[in-house]
């Protein structure tokens, strides 16, 4: 089966070294899959070098089986989108909702404008008195709810992901990942998630790769979470500055009840 | 609240009419409440009226000449006093205000496009687009007004029209600096990558998504250049380069007056009051528009 | 029974806004002893806003009234600004976010603490550069001499916050108010920098006002925790004791987090538009 996304031996300049340092992974269709790391370890660059917002690469990024050239051409767009991390940045302050919604079908061409405006905002959660709002009148949630709303309109196959919770608050970070379990079931879509939350991880996605300066140090299934065990020490040191106060009392009595053997 | 008040401060605005009419009132509050802006606004209003009203308001034509009267001192009769060929000098200011407006306003028209479009493409393409259009910005940013004004004119002749376009091809790169450095602080952020993405070209993006965040700028820069270009005209029509007799162009006058200057003093300072209170009025008008358009680009939040 | 160091009663907060006033902080009080005190919410809590409130730091058009605003025995409402600015600093520190937008970009690191130390104590010059290392020291910053001569955008965002940290605490306050210090920083770092305001605040007896969205990292790193919600406290717990938090919010707060062994298919969600009176 063709991979919704395939990454082999990637190495992404920015100015005169590399940031992203011989990384391959695969992504099947259907399968929602997270690039974690801290800042600096190549995550989003990754994801920008598929799109072409990103060119100076070399290796080999194919999706759904096509070599990326590094334009964004009408096709592609149709195929892959991308939400990113700040919803205050990521809409144009200028346009309101429905305008920011009505521009990726202008650019397509395609029909029903209103009426798959108003569709789209009622399966992403907004309320479609909100239609003629300007970004600066929304809330941080609201926004995301917007970008979202704004990559589904071309119906795409693929969503890449940047941070799209880390800019938001905790309520509203639960509503919007619960959206996002709920568009990726109905509508069969694939994830690639960027982020430095591990329980974020655990909750919306299957596999993960774990990212340190540019590269791929371990791939694993999101029982490894479950568990608390990784194989390489970064991983794990990874997850152990992860841990939560409340995850951290579980673990411990996780210890507790170990040592005596039950 | 008056049903008008509350349908332009709704929160849940209906079309995108009401959404762009409700942004305009949330600008125009913010404005009124700055003295100085609306005085400026005032002024400029008057300048608009009275270069439509001009026949309607003036009390005599501006070219009859009445030999008999020429270079009485202000009166109930000629409010403004009259001139070395007689003519009223308050008829020929309020006519006046046409040339004075035409030229702003033609100014305006040809050469903030211009710098907007150059300095917009320069700033989104960035590498060899950039330098090659900034190059030439440059050259025409380092000519001096006046001094380019007077060749041109020298050259192509004297005249009202040739005054606007050897004004307007020293305005332009201005403008486009400033269409530029705005451009550059959203080039790279991510609503601009998200409609790239959608596979929108790059005509799409500059017209419809860059240029009208330059516009704000754009605006406030060329209300406060006004100013200057009057004052530019003013010099040209004074060293006789401008509008040609008998039309009644402030500058000219004040020219014309040099010769009275110390007996007959209203002849060359009535049409300067002229300019300074125009000038003065688009300055406070510009100011006013620095203040209320650009936290409200910048702080979206 | 010894006088709080600090005493907040009733404290309001209101804005401008194009229907009319709105008020965003109703009557927020509490005690502040030599103990560590988190306060938490969302955006919107106004929870900076009261951290902001404590140092009259808030200005036009914000309307800020207290009944009582008392430190040390002082009566903050009835200082002048000039001699509020020499209790800013010096007797109540405050340290921000990030540190990319709070440290001066065109100065050195060794200058802006020697600045925050200058502004109140009048020392030679030798004597504050002493002071300085000294202080790069506790924050645990190696090669201090190195450090001082750069600039902010030269060290990473974790040795950025060190250095505020440095910066507030040279003049030696009474109160660290920290608002959302480790949030623009790396998980690991994040550990570090807490750790560190944690033994620079025990080590020197001050007290501690810790401002985050995040409970449960202020539950780790303080005795007391408020919870704010929509300008109001909601609620008060021991660190020790959320999981037994009795208020909707505060309990809806801990479970809508996501945990690292996930199981839940849906995160529990709370009506956010739930006005809860005091």
């Amino acid at each position: 089966m063709t991979p919704a996304l395939s990454i082999d031996h990637l190495f992404v300049r920015y100015g005169r070294t590399d940031v992203v340092k011989d990384v391959s992974f695969s992504v099947k269709p259907g399968e929602s899959y997270a690039l974690v790391g801290e800042s600096g370890s190549g995550k989003s660059t990754i994801l920008r070098s598929v799109v072409g917002m990103v060119r100076d690469w070399r290796g080999k990024i194919e999706v759904d089986g096509m070599p990326r050239q590094g334009r964004i051409d009408l096709a592609f767009a149709r195929h892959c989108q991308m939400i990113f991390q700040d919803p205050y940045a990521s809409l144009h302050p200028r346009r309101t909702v429905d305008a920011t919604l009505l521009e990726p079908l202008k650019v397509h061409g395609i029909g029903d404008r209103a009426e798959r405006v108003v569709q789209m905002m009622q399966d992403v959660g907004l309320d479609p008195r909100f239609r003629f709002r300007f970004p600066h009148q929304l809330s941080g949630g609201q926004r995301q709810r917007v970008a979202i709303a704004r990559a589904l309109m071309l119906e795409p196959r693929l969503l890449l992901l940047d941070e799209p919770t880390s800019a938001l608050d905790v309520s509203v970070q639960a509503e919007i990942l619960n959206l996002l379990v709920r568009i990726r079931e109905e509508r069969n879509l694939t994830y690639v998630l960027v982020t430095h939350s591990l329980p974020v991880v655990s909750f919306l996605c299957d596999r993960l790769g774990v990212l340190r300066h540019g590269r791929l140090v371990e791939e694993a299934g999101v029982s490894a979470l479950r568990t608390g065990t990784f194989a390489e020490p970064y991983s794990q040191e990874l997850y152990d500055a992860s841990l939560g106060a409340g995850d951290r009392d579980l673990a411990a009595l996780q210890e507790a009840t170990r040592g005596m053997g039950m | 609240m008056t049903p008008l008040k509350l349908w332009l401060t709704a929160d849940a605005p209906t079309s995108r009419w009401q959404a762009q009419a409700a942004q305009a009132y949330a600008i125009w509050r913010s404005f009124a409440r700055n003295p100085l802006a609306v005085l400026g606004a005032l002024i400029v209003g008057t300048l608009i009226v009275v270069a439509i009203f001009a026949p309607v308001l003036a009390p005599y034509t501006p070219v009859g000449q009445n030999l008999s009267m020429r270079l009485m001192p202000p009166s109930a009769e000629h409010w403004l006093g009259t001139d070395e060929l007689g003519r009223d000098i308050l008829s020929r200011i309020l006519y006046g205000a046409r040339i004075t407006l035409l030229i702003v306003v033609m100014v305006a028209v040809i050469s903030a496009p211009i710098g907007l479009i150059i300095g917009a493409v320069a700033g989104y393409f960035g590498g060899w687009t950039d330098r090659v259009l900034m190059a030439i910005t440059d050259v025409f940013l380092s000519l001096p007004k006046l001094i380019m004004a007077l060749a041109f004119v020298a050259a192509l002749g004297a005249g009202l029209q040739n005054a606007i376009i050897a004004i307007a091809i020293t305005a332009w790169p201005a403008y486009a600096r400033i269409a530029r450095a705005e451009t550059l602080t959203f080039r790279n952020s991510e609503f601009i990558a998200a409609v790239q993405l959608q596979g929108a070209s790059h005509l799409r993006v500059i017209g419809v998504h860059v240029l009208p965040l330059c516009m704000s700028s754009t605006i406030i820069r060329v209300t406060l250049d006004m100013a200057g270009i009057i004052l530019t005209a003013a010099g040209l029509g004074f060293l006789g380069l401008g509008a040609q007799p008998p039309l009644p162009e402030w500058g000219a006058m004040i020219s014309r007056g040099r010769s009275f200057i110390l007996d007959q003093w209203w002849v060359a300072t009535m049409p300067g009051f002229a300019i300074i209170i125009v000038s003065l009025g688009f300055c406070f008008l510009g100011d006013g528009l620095r203040d209320v358009l650009d936290p409200r680009q910048r702080d979206g939040r | 029974m010894t006088e709080p160091l600090l005493q907040l009663r009733n404290l309001r907060v209101t804005f401008p806004g194009p229907r009319g006033p709105v008020q965003v902080v109703h009557g927020v009080s509490f005690d502040l002893g030599r103990e560590r005190l988190g306060i938490v919410g969302e955006s919107g809590s106004g929870k900076s806003l009261t951290g902001r409130s404590l140092l009259r730091l808030l200005k036009h058009p914000a309307k800020v009234e207290t009944d009582r605003l008392i430190f040390d025995g002082i009566d903050l409402n009835a200082l002048s600004e000039k001699q509020m600015r020499n209790i800013r600093g010096a007797r109540i520190s405050m340290v921000m976010q990030d540190p990319k937008f709070s440290l001066n970009p065109v100065m050195t690191i060794g200058t802006q603490i020697a600045e925050a130390l200058r502004v109140h104590e009048n020392l030679p010059r030798t004597e504050v550069k002493t002071r300085v290392r000294a202080m790069l020291d506790q924050v645990r910053i190696d090669d201090p001499d190195r450090v001082m001569k750069l600039y902010p955008h030269e060290v990473s965002g974790g040795m950025g916050q060190r250095v505020m940290i440095a910066m507030m605490l040279i003049p030696q306050p009474d109160v660290l108010i920290a608002d959302e210090p480790t949030s623009a920083l790396d998980v690991s770092v994040q550990a570090q920098v807490l750790d560190l305001i944690d033994t620079m605040i025990v080590g020197n007896g001050m007290a501690l006002i810790l401002i985050s969205h995040d409970l449960e990292l202020v539950a780790r790193y303080c005795d007391r925790v408020l919870v704010m919600h929509r300008g109001r406290v909601v609620e008060e717990l021991e660190a020790g004791q959320l999981h037994a938090a009795t208020h909707p919010y505060t309990k809806g707060l801990l479970a809508a987090v996501p945990r690292m062994d996930e199981t839940r298919k849906v995160l529990p969600v709370m009506d956010r538009d739930m006005e809860y009176d005091q």
